[in-house]
């Protein structure tokens, strides 16, 4: 099962290795990871997804809070947090009836036209993981060139579960 | 108030943490610091090898309970203590390692002496810095130390850029470090200390699994006030060694792939285990679903990565082992009754414990040839009244050492139980001689171990170190050679020692005494000479070859599927 976890760490040179190795030493998973500095800029955010069960997950966050530099960690589920994830597609259009396809199904996905060149197309999606996974199988036929994804970031949200 | 140098800073900051004593080795990036050691009270033991330095930091910490202190230089003088750290860090041992760095302009380039020692050693240490400012100097080094001997203890690396140790900066007065992500658990859960007490005081064949938790908490006391009021048995991992006496009746000695009988039997059918400061290792319960399948488990760690992380546990208590033991005893205290009841209810489980214990003790034949486990029972009755300390080597050594050894007191037993390092031996009894000069340290090796570290009979004859390195000898890398024999139809695949050295030349080279016995009737004269002899000694030990360390469990077979003699 997919876990979104929320780890504030000191923003010092060194810590996302220290989260890295201890991934890698224990062999868990890493699905993605973000990280940036918060309101405060001593301390750094981290957005980590990862798989496995209960057993896992719990060794994970104990794991974390073992790292000195590691200040606090909140596992969530993605119904008490907002999550957002973005991706970049850039798409070869050659046909203007294949530009207007593709436009109007942009549309749809809420995203957004950043480069509108002779031949090429580049796409901003943002949105829920789930969002994002379904458009790109819709606009896969248009052939997408190439992609950049962020992973995901989240925040617990006040109104709870 | 005037400026001093990071090396002074440093050296100051050493005092005011009260250390005594460094295993080091110099080099250029911190010839500024050896520069100004001779102005500070710390002595400073000059190693053969950077490896046996922090080896004798983490011996001098086991047996003294303070925090050991290595320092180094940089490139291979750091990669050099890697496997000091790692053993460290396996054991929960409390030392500071400092390693010198190239300057901080030049890090980065490949300069000459340059290792990432930071890089290299985060998933060994329980944590490690590298200072950039010598304003920073001091917050750090005190840092360091926190870390080190606090919560469940560990190595820190502390690594000094040559600039940062050469410039200046204003000592301040010391400060209680805080940090903002440590903040280790002390205080045991009261209301889970009860439902553990009730959960014992119902328990018809209870019985406590002891770590070296115990050990490191300095709980040994406490645990046998509770064990011998409660009457329940107790057994202890290899770690765990001393924190109980081996000579009380309630004692099972060790468990695990080389435990006694009694002991993994008395796992296997407990309805109740108490965990101390133990962590599941897998030397320890074999094939997991069949350790004590019966039992609740009830768990006292600091560490709360330990509590349920091999096995599901029923009551987790979060703390210091010495801190809950107290509170158990206070739990007796109000609820005597029950407590009185309890260790009256125990008869028929240790009658059975006692018929184990008699259906296979601990044993060998000792014939023409000279039985290692012989030595062992030997080295353990002529030592007692000389107040031992006993550090092994890693195999069969370590084991019959375990084994035939009768330990009554904590923190006398230095050994590699984690990581399993060989050449452990002789710089961990080097730093524990250096605590207690009075004391006989013995180190209880094999001919393939010592070879790993054995340059440091030099360190031991330049200091008159009194250390006893005891050799038991059979020519082989025994325990592999005894899974060969066992598990690979006698393939003994490059476990021979085809050559080597003559031990009793080789401690005379180094300016010991060395000394060897071939004949089991030479042994006790032999032992009796080398523990009365002042200076260092080597004794070579020619024992039977191909003696085997049981019982045995195969590795992934239950802890009650033993090979018995």
């Amino acid at each position: 099962m997919k876990h979104i976890i929320n780890v504030l760490v000191e923003n010092e040179f060194g810590v996302l290795s220290r989260i890295a190795s201890l991934f890698s030493g224990r062999g868990f998973n890493i699905e993605s990871l973000t990280v940036a500095e918060t309101v405060d800029s001593s301390v750094s955010s981290m957005t980590i997804v990862t798989q496995g069960d209960d057993h896992i997950i719990e060794q994970i966050t104990k794991q974390l809070n073992k790292l000195i530099n590691v200040i606090k960690v909140v596992e969530l589920t993605e119904s008490v947090q907002m999550v957002r994830e973005m991706a970049l597609l850039k798409f070869a259009v050659n046909s203007g009836a294949k530009r207007l396809e593709l436009l109007r199904l942009v549309e749809v996905y809420q995203g957004r036209v950043l480069e509108l060149g002779p031949r090429s197309l580049i796409v901003e999606l943002t949105g829920e993981r789930t969002k994002i996974e379904v458009a790109l199988e819709v606009l896969a036929p248009f052939g997408i060139k190439e992609m950049s994804r962020t992973g995901m970031v989240a925040l617990a949200r006040d109104s709870g579960k | 108030m005037k400026k001093i140098n990071g090396a002074q800073i440093l050296l100051e900051i050493l005092q005011e943490q009260g250390v005594e004593v460094i295993f080091g080795y110099p080099g250029g990036a911190v010839i500024n610091l050896y520069d100004h050691l001779p102005e500070y009270s710390c002595r400073h033991f000059l190693v053969r090898h950077e490896q046996a330095a922090v080896h004798a930091a983490d011996g001098y910490a086991r047996a003294t309970g303070k925090i050991g202190v290595a320092l180094v230089t940089s490139g291979p003088g750091a990669t050099n203590t890697v496997t000091g750290l790692a053993t460290a860090y396996m054991d929960s041992i409390p030392i500071v390692v400092f390693t010198g760095q190239v300057p901080t302009p030049l890090i980065g380039n490949d300069a000459f002496q340059e290792a990432d020692i930071v890089g290299i050693t985060r998933p060994c240490t329980k944590h490690n810095f590298l200072v950039k400012r010598v304003e920073d100097l001091e917050r750090i080094v005190n840092e360091a130390f926190h870390i080190a001997g606090s919560g469940r203890p560990g190595p820190v690396l502390v690594d000094l850029p040559k600039d940062v140790i050469a410039g200046k900066a204003f000592k301040k007065e010391a400060v209680k470090p805080s940090l903002k992500g440590y903040n280790p658990t002390y205080n045991g859960h009261t209301g889970q200390i009860k439902r553990a007490m009730q959960m014992l005081f119902k328990a018809r064949r209870p019985l406590f699994y002891v770590g070296g938790g115990v050990v490191l908490a300095n709980a040994a006391s406490e645990l046998t006030e509770l064990a011998c009021r409660l009457n329940i048995p107790v057994t202890t991992t290899m770690m765990g060694l001393g924190a109980f006496p081996e000579d009380d009746y309630l004692s099972l000695g060790m468990l695990g792939m080389h435990g006694t009988y009694r002991a993994n039997m008395a796992v296997t059918e407990s309805d109740v285990m108490v965990a101390l400061g133990a962590r599941f290792d897998d030397r320890v319960t074999g094939r997991i679903d069949k350790f004590a399948p019966d039992a609740k488990i009830i768990h006292v760690d600091i560490d709360p990565t330990s509590i349920s992380k091999n096995v599901d546990v029923d009551i987790p208590i979060v703390g210091d082992v010495s801190d809950v033991l107290q509170k158990m005893l206070e739990v007796i205290k109000v609820s005597n009754e029950k407590a009185e009841l309890c260790a009256a209810g125990h008869d028929e489980w240790l009658t059975r414990i006692a018929h184990w214990r008699d259906l296979h003790k601990l044993s060998y034949v000792q014939d023409d040839i000279i039985k290692p486990q012989f030595v062992v029972e030997k080295i353990s009755e002529l030592a007692q009244g000389h107040d031992p300390i006993i550090s092994t080597e890693v195999g069969q050594n370590q084991m019959w050492a375990a084994q035939f050894f009768t330990f009554t007191k904590p923190r006398s037993w230095l050994t590699s139980g984690g990581l399993g390092t060989m050449g452990y031996g002789l710089p961990a009894a080097m730093g524990a001689q250096v605590a207690f000069p009075e004391r006989l340290v013995i180190d209880i090796a094999g001919d393939g171990s010592i070879q790993m570290n054995s340059q440091e009979l030099a360190t031991v004859v330049q200091y008159n170190l009194p250390v006893k390195v005891i050799i038991l000898n059979n020519g082989y890398l025994g325990m592999v050679r005894q899974w060969q024999e066992l598990f690979f139809d006698k393939h003994y695949s490059s476990t021979r020692m085809n050559h080597v050295p003559d031990f009793v030349k080789l401690a005379e080279a180094y300016g010991a005494l060395g000394l060897r016995a071939t004949r089991p009737e030479e042994v006790e004269p032999i032992l009796k000479q080398a523990f009365s002899h002042p200076g260092p000694v080597v004794v070579d030990v020619v024992v039977a070859a191909e003696e085997n360390v049981y019982p045995m469990v195969p590795a992934g077979e239950a802890i009650s599927n033993m090979l018995l003699v």
